[in-house]
């Protein structure tokens, strides 16, 4: 049992985020017709990198990591409200979040 | 087992039942706050990494803005969620396999030989705070990237007010434009017509 007693080395941080990372995949495999819980699964995911990143950062004595996760998370922040904009405008001209009624380019 | 040890497993529990939690809820509403608990507990670990400002920055901008922003769409749309919900448990197979195969391969390569060579940090003493440390960065190596994050920021406001902005309809105001443009002939028709003849004549 010296995997949960000894202090947490880089690879107990990846093997988590990792897990948080598949979780969020799977996420968006079951939830694949809800918009608003495919955009939560995004952000999910981002938040497994950007762990890896701190970890990284941590354990290699390396400021460039947070540096990236300060832009990482930037940049969702400006994707999650531009994807809800988006959302939002779905909804008022289709009446429905359903991704499959999102076939009006189809042809 | 050192009380950072206990913590560290502690926050980790929570995190991947908090996440397990966002997408496998019936409602949406309780899938973002779900999402709100993970975030919390991200940060948490991060602390332990010491990385102070971006856990205050996480809780800050994530819990305090996105997340509402989250709360705020869903409460305003209308819609049927058990609809979307219908084929869920015809996707779990899949959704399992494919998140089981992730984590199996991702830790058989995470714990073998390739993370093992890096030490454990060694605990400096505090020169100065993360903030600082992170703040000179950003100002001298990571200027122009700084500057852009900003533009980027700027262009996802107007984006977004863009999108959703909505004129009413039934709200009356002038347009100079068109007060401008207007000739007489658009106002005021003149016609000519045969003048009456008098009652009493006939």
């Amino acid at each position: 049992m010296s995997i949960l007693t000894a202090a947490p080395t880089l690879s107990h941080y990846l093997v988590l985020g990792a897990i948080l990372f598949a979780i969020s995949m799977a996420g968006i495999f079951l939830n694949r017709k809800n918009v608003i819980i495919l955009l939560m699964a995004i952000e999910l995911m981002l938040l497994a990198v950007n762990l890896n990143f701190i970890a990284f950062s941590r354990y290699l004595n390396d400021m460039t990591g947070q540096v990236f996760v300060f832009f990482i998370l930037t940049v969702a922040a400006a994707e999650s409200a531009i994807g809800l904009a988006i959302l939002v405008l779905l909804f008022r001209n289709v009446g429905s979040i359903d991704v499959e009624d999102l076939d009006q380019l189809k042809g | 087992m050192t009380f950072s040890t206990a913590v560290f497993w502690a926050l980790s529990a929570i995190l991947v039942l908090a996440a397990l939690r966002v997408i496998t809820n019936r409602n949406p509403v309780h899938s973002a706050l779900w999402l709100v608990l993970s975030f919390f507990t991200a940060a948490g670990l991060w602390l332990l990494l010491q990385a102070e400002f971006l856990a205050i920055a996480l809780v800050l901008v994530y819990v305090g803005a996105v997340m509402v922003l989250f709360l705020f769409v869903l409460m305003m749309l209308d819609v049927n969620y058990d609809t979307l919900r219908a084929q869920f448990r015809s996707y779990i197979p899949l959704g399992a396999t494919v998140g089981v195969l992730v984590v199996l391969e991702m830790a058989l390569v995470l714990l073998g030989s390739y993370a093992k060579a890096i030490p454990a940090p060694v605990a400096e003493p505090p020169k100065a705070g993360n903030t600082h440390a992170l703040g000179m960065l950003l100002y001298t190596d990571y200027v122009y990237p700084f500057e852009i994050a900003a533009v980027i920021l700027l262009v996802a406001i107007i984006a977004a007010i863009a999108l959703t902005h909505r004129q009413r309809r039934e709200t009356r105001y002038q347009d100079p434009g068109k007060q401008v443009k207007v000739r007489p002939r658009d106002r005021l028709r003149i016609i000519s017509m045969a003048p009456e003849k008098r009652a009493e004549q006939e």
